[in-house]
């Protein structure tokens, strides 16, 4: 065994002793800066003035506010974008049309621009002096400075979530396994849940995790369309910039600390799932495929 | 049931697969679609089972107009070259499968005695609780096969079925399906691009080029009358020898062989391996060894004449040749053809 023999000898793969700790030590060194610490100084400085201020500020109103609209944004957002993706993923991996390169790429656009672009863009579209502002403003619907808007500027940050999950899958799994079962006398739709749905499911539901936690903590757009209002369109994220600004940094730690708590609990989902075979690992291997 | 295919014709995007076949399959029968690839019988076959559309022409199971019937109300079984059999179920649910999503509604006992009854048609007995992941290539392909069956297929449809196996299962499944076709004589349509299989297994041999059929017939009639040099070399290997063909006869290094029909001027002379011997005297073409391949069914010697042309042929196990000799080559049989 050459790793417990006394003679040095040059690794037979890869690089030297030195060149390989120095880099391990590297990234641990950044991870604990830029990852780590604040982390728990938000843990830490969320707690510094005692339990009692933490509670108050958990439970105030305004808070609570935030944490349901953030909760509901999600709640139509996810669903909204999760059926959106499979529908775009099916679409593109099952059948072949025009402009579905075009499709592919626009599906990718939220991931690119910067949300706030995407916010801005919002405001000229439904804003007063936007594209349908007056329409709108006559018929009284209320879509900026609203839930509705909101929700919209969610939903576009997070569209290409579900479906960037999915494609690649679905595409190495091609469409034997549909054509196998439609061949045998299944409807498009017992095909679609009885073959398609449960062999991307894991892949489905890494999707739906991560855009979950994107619509969670999505601040760019939604602070240029909620329009800030305390206890009305304050989202989580935008409310603990507004605590800040207030000059109470342990309340906006507070308020922190709960988005902070549901990312864990997002990256122990995303992992167990990782665990069952989703994620990006396994998205070249086609069951279809692994022959003997 | 009776398959008709009357000049079918399928496009894709600008390359033309199929240019018009018209292909008759009896009842019962047991036919190969053989060619190369990109020579269109996938095409053929998928079209057959209603997973591709006709651009034109018809298709006819019996009596019926099957061209836009969608592969759901077929009523054939298709059997994929990567078996696709579904992941996430056992063997006996993906053979299953088809009983259960049919518009016949069959009683859950009456499902398990017929998956019972196909997995001992298909020798896997015992095998019903695993998954596909859990059994070997070969035995996935008779997974696939009894699900195939599971419908009451009228056609049974088969794509490149041994492709991704290894010799010797390829081999025992071959025989097996054969068998298996004897028992049950459902009308059998499969494509390869193996020339032994389609010989060994198919009751009549379809060859096609480009999307277009060249020669249909019995193993034999194909391998003994191949009306082309395609054919010729397709279904074996084949040395090709340039000859000068006069009043229906090839000459070349003072052999004459017959080649009637063949216009007068340049042809070639096409020899199986086998047709080929080898002798120290004349006369016959000139050639000299380059290399001896010791077999285990004998010795391939490799040779070439003093045109250039690479010719290769068997002796006996027995025969002293060794590369460096020269000597007659002398032609058993052979097939001309005109100079392409």
């Amino acid at each position: 065994m050459s790793i417990f023999s006394t003679r040095r000898k040059p690794p037979r793969v890869g690089d030297a002793l030195l060149f390989r700790r120095s880099l391990i030590g590297i990234v641990f060194v950044l991870v604990a800066f830029v990852i780590i610490a604040p982390l728990v100084i938000i843990g830490v400085e969320a707690f510094s003035k005692g339990w009692q201020l933490y509670r108050d500020t958990v439970i105030h109103p305004d808070t609570l506010h935030a944490v349901m609209l953030t909760v509901l944004a999600a709640l139509i957002a996810v669903p909204v974008n999760t059926v959106f993706g499979i529908a775009a993923a099916w679409a593109i991996t099952k059948f072949d049309f025009w402009g579905k390169r075009f499709l592919l790429v626009v599906i990718e656009i939220p991931f690119s621009v910067s949300p706030i672009v995407a916010g801005v863009a919002y405001l000229f579209v439904y804003g007063l002096q936007g594209l349908f502002g007056p329409w709108l403003d006559a018929h009284d619907i209320k879509i900026l400075f609203a839930v509705p808007g909101i929700i919209i500027a969610s939903m576009f940050v997070t569209a290409p979530f579900v479906a960037r999950e999915l494609i690649p899958l679905m595409q190495a799994q091609g469409r034997d396994l549909e054509e196998a079962s439609t061949s045998l006398g299944a409807s498009g739709w017992r095909t679609f849940f009885s073959v398609t749905l449960p062999n991307v499911k894991w892949a489905l539901l890494y999707g739906v995790i991560l855009c979950n936690a994107r619509v969670m903590g999505e601040f760019g757009a939604v602070s240029v369309v909620s329009g800030n209002i305390r206890g009305q369109t304050n989202t989580l994220p935008l409310h603990i910039e507004l605590l800040y600004h207030d000059y109470n940094a342990t309340g906006a730690f507070a308020a922190a600390s709960i988005l902070a708590l549901i990312a864990v609990f997002t990256i122990i989902a995303k992992v167990a799932l990782e665990r069952q075979g989703a994620g990006r690992v396994r998205k070249q291997t086609n069951p279809a495929e692994k022959t003997s | 049931m009776k398959i008709h295919l009357e000049n079918v014709v399928k496009t894709f995007e600008s390359f033309q697969a199929v240019k018009g076949v018209s292909l008759d399959i009896e009842s019962g029968e047991l036919v190969a679609l053989l060619g190369p690839s990109g020579s269109g019988k996938t095409t053929i076959l998928r079209m057959v089972a209603g997973l591709e559309y006709a651009d034109g022409g018809a298709i006819h199971f019996g009596d019926q107009d099957a061209t836009d019937i969608p592969v759901r109300d077929r009523g054939v079984g298709f059997v994929f070259q990567h078996y696709a059999l579904f992941p996430h179920m056992t063997v006996a649910d993906n053979i299953a499968f088809g009983m259960k999503v049919s518009k016949v509604k069959r009683d859950r006992a009456a499902i398990d005695r017929r998956v019972a009854d196909l997995l001992r048609l298909v020798r896997l007995e015992g095998l019903g609780d695993r998954f596909p992941a859990q059994i070997s290539g070969g035995q996935r392909q008779r997974v696939a096969l009894a699900r195939a069956l599971s419908v009451d297929p009228k056609v049974l449809l088969l794509d490149e079925p041994f492709g991704a196996l290894d010799a010797n299962v390829r081999r025992d499944l071959r025989r097996w399906l054969r068998e298996i076709h004897s028992e049950l004589g459902i009308t059998t349509l499969f494509v390869t691009h193996d020339q032994e299989e389609a010989l060994d297994l198919a009751d009549r041999v379809v060859i096609l080029k480009d999307g277009q059929i060249v020669q249909q017939g019995t193993p034999q009639e194909v391998c003994r009358d191949p009306k082309s040099a395609f054919v010729m070399k397709f279904l074996g290997d084949a040395n090709v020898i340039a000859a000068e063909v006069k009043d229906g006869r090839a000459h070349v290094g003072g052999l004459s062989v017959e080649a009637a029909g063949v216009a007068d001027g340049r042809g070639e002379l096409y020899a199986r391996p086998s047709d080929i011997d080898w002798s120290e005297e004349g006369p016959g073409i000139t050639a000299e060894i380059t290399r001896v391949l010791d077999r285990a069914d004998g010795r391939r010697v490799l040779a070439t004449t003093d045109a250039g042309e690479a010719l290769e042929f068997d002796v006996e196990p027995e025969r002293v040749v060794k590369a460096g000799d020269a000597g007659f080559v002398t032609l058993r049989r052979a097939k001309v053809f005109a100079a392409g």
